[in-house]
């Protein structure tokens, strides 16, 4: 099947637990996590998660709202954009 | 090459915490083919095609905030200046009537604005342009989402004077019916009128236009703020080229929903218009990214030159990531949706005559400018001939969207509400041009060699 890539950003305070909670509701949902890179940026930890949307079935406003659940319980902001954005923004 | 952790988290940063969005997306629709001898069947189509596309609009442009994680903030419909369609129904009522049809089908569908309730009279006016625009004070009043315009003018043709002289009586009579003069704040008289201009209030859809086009606005004055707070230390060339390099990417980020909004649609991709277009949320004012270049407040002298450099730097970002830049494409500075606008008004750093210079090298005119509601019909007359003619003579788009405010004296505030701010009234010059004025007629097209 041919890969749907989009980036799932979490961007706050570094704590225990954030990549299982996302890692559990993306397994849940048959995205594959493809690479993980994190750095504290600006004082902040950011994380990003590159993630194989092709099997997902759901409108992508179910998984945002997820995302944004697990975010709020956790303090932290966490955005899925899909790659083209960035593949346009920072490549010419 | 992969994407790196770093240019996510900017991207990411920009939606997150400088405000970045697309500003607007507008649809342009053709209404030429909604005419009708039948009045009421003539407004039912227009009904039915205003509502329907904007239904399409709203549905699509949803989809690409959540799969681009960019908010896309206004979904507007910009259609074929109206007098133009209403040439054979060309009475006062039956424009009030259009206008609300309008109204009620933009209403139906969730859109905030239709635009394009105006007329081309550059070279003169039509008995339908004459009663489209004594229709208006009614229009603006008794509507709540429609927008007007008129272009009076162009580098081609000089302007039509006496199409400026209605504006003043009608502006005056628009504020008396409207709270606040707010429906003043839903019109503009332009001068080189884009056909795919995608913002208000002055988006039409041109005569020269396809059945529909899809045209994007995006903004981001925070992030351009952002970036040069950032580089205190550069000189003018390093300013202007990391200006350069981030409005590459927020253009680029535009031109990849719109056109993907287009496909969805089924309608062509128009244009980007790179505005910077503020709004009143703090940090979201391109009045703050002068004072971030060094400058004290919008207004003190270096000003001018300042917005020059910044809106070069804006177009060759946006030139280098688009091929179809468009629309009006210059910095807006409207008085009273920036708040580092209005904080220069308070603070009299920023007079109507030094807005007046700011617009020759960058804006699309004297925006969102509230002025005493006692001013003469024929010094409003005078401040939109003047504007005006800085378009025709530097080839280029100017507008005026003036708000005579009954009642109140320069110094003053007045709240407008929502995206369109809060006016602080500006002192207008004493000084009568009515009998410059009175003698009407057209003001010849320019020279357009001997250029100094």
């Amino acid at each position: 099947m041919k890969k749907d890539f989009s980036f799932i950003t979490v961007i706050g305070k570094d704590q225990k637990g954030i990549v299982a909670k996302i890692s559990d509701l993306l397994f849940k949902n048959n995205i594959n996590i493809e690479d993980i890179s994190q750095k504290v940026m600006e004082g902040v930890f950011v994380m990003t998660m590159l993630v194989d949307m092709a099997g997902y079935k759901k409108p992508i406003t179910f998984l945002a709202s997820r995302l944004d659940s697990i975010g709020a319980a956790m303090g932290l902001k966490i955005q899925i954009q899909h790659e083209n954005i960035f593949k346009k923004m920072h490549r010419v | 090459m992969a994407i790196t952790v770093d240019e996510v988290f900017e991207t990411a940063a920009m939606t997150l915490y400088q405000h970045l969005d697309i500003r607007t997306t507008t649809l342009g629709l053709n209404l030429k083919d909604c005419i009708h001898s039948d009045f009421a069947k003539f407004r039912k189509r227009v009904y039915d095609c205003v509502y329907g596309h904007g239904r399409d609009l709203i549905a699509g442009a949803r989809a690409l905030e959540v799969k681009y994680g960019i908010p896309v903030v206004n979904k507007r419909i910009s259609v074929t200046p109206v007098s133009l369609i209403m040439e054979t129904h060309a009475t006062r009522s039956k424009f009030v009537a259009m206008a609300q049809t309008l109204d009620r089908a933009a209403a139906a569908a969730g859109i905030d604005f239709i635009g394009g309730f105006g007329a081309l009279c550059q070279n003169g006016l039509t008995a339908s342009d004459a009663a489209l625009i004594e229709s208006l004070p009614d229009v603006l009043s008794k509507t709540k989402r429609v927008c007007s315009f008129l272009n009076v003018g162009a580098t081609v043709c000089g302007m039509n004077v006496d199409a400026v002289n209605l504006v003043g009586p009608m502006l005056k009579k628009t504020g008396r019916l409207t709270k606040n003069a707010v429906g003043c704040a839903k019109f503009v008289v332009m001068v080189n009128a884009p056909e795919d201009n995608p913002f208000m209030a002055g988006a039409f859809h041109g005569a020269g236009c396809p059945d529909a086009a899809l045209n994007i606005g995006i903004s981001g004055p925070g992030v351009v703020r952002s970036v040069v707070e950032k580089n205190t230390a550069g000189d003018l060339s390093e300013l202007s080229e990391i200006i350069k390099r981030t409005v590459f990417k927020i253009t680029r980020a535009g031109e990849l929903i719109g056109r993907e909004l287009a496909h969805d649609l089924g309608v062509p991709f128009g244009i980007v218009d790179i505005s910077l277009a503020p709004t009143i949320a703090e940090g979201d004012s391109v009045a703050r990214i002068l004072e971030a270049f060094g400058i004290e407040r919008m207004g003190a002298p270096g000003s001018t030159m300042a917005v020059a450099l910044l809106m070069d730097a804006v177009k060759r970002g946006g030139a280098m990531a688009s091929a179809h830049i468009g629309g009006l494409s210059g910095t807006f500075i409207p008085v009273s949706e920036d708040k580092g606008m209005i904080e220069a008004v308070k603070k009299k750093a920023l007079s109507l005559e030094k807005l007046e210079a700011l617009t020759a090298v960058c804006s699309v005119g004297i925006d969102m400018a509230a002025i005493p509601g006692s001013t003469p019909e024929s010094t409003i007359n005078a401040i939109i001939a003047d504007e005006l003619a800085i378009g025709i003579i530097n080839h280029k788009t100017t507008g005026v969207r003036l708000i005579p405010v009954p009642g109140k004296k320069a110094g003053d505030a007045v709240v407008l509400g929502g995206l369109l701010g809060i006016a602080p009234v500006m002192a207008v010059n004493k000084f009568s041009s009515k009998k410059f004025m009175a003698r009407g007629g057209r003001m010849p097209a320019p020279v357009t060699s001997l250029t100094n």
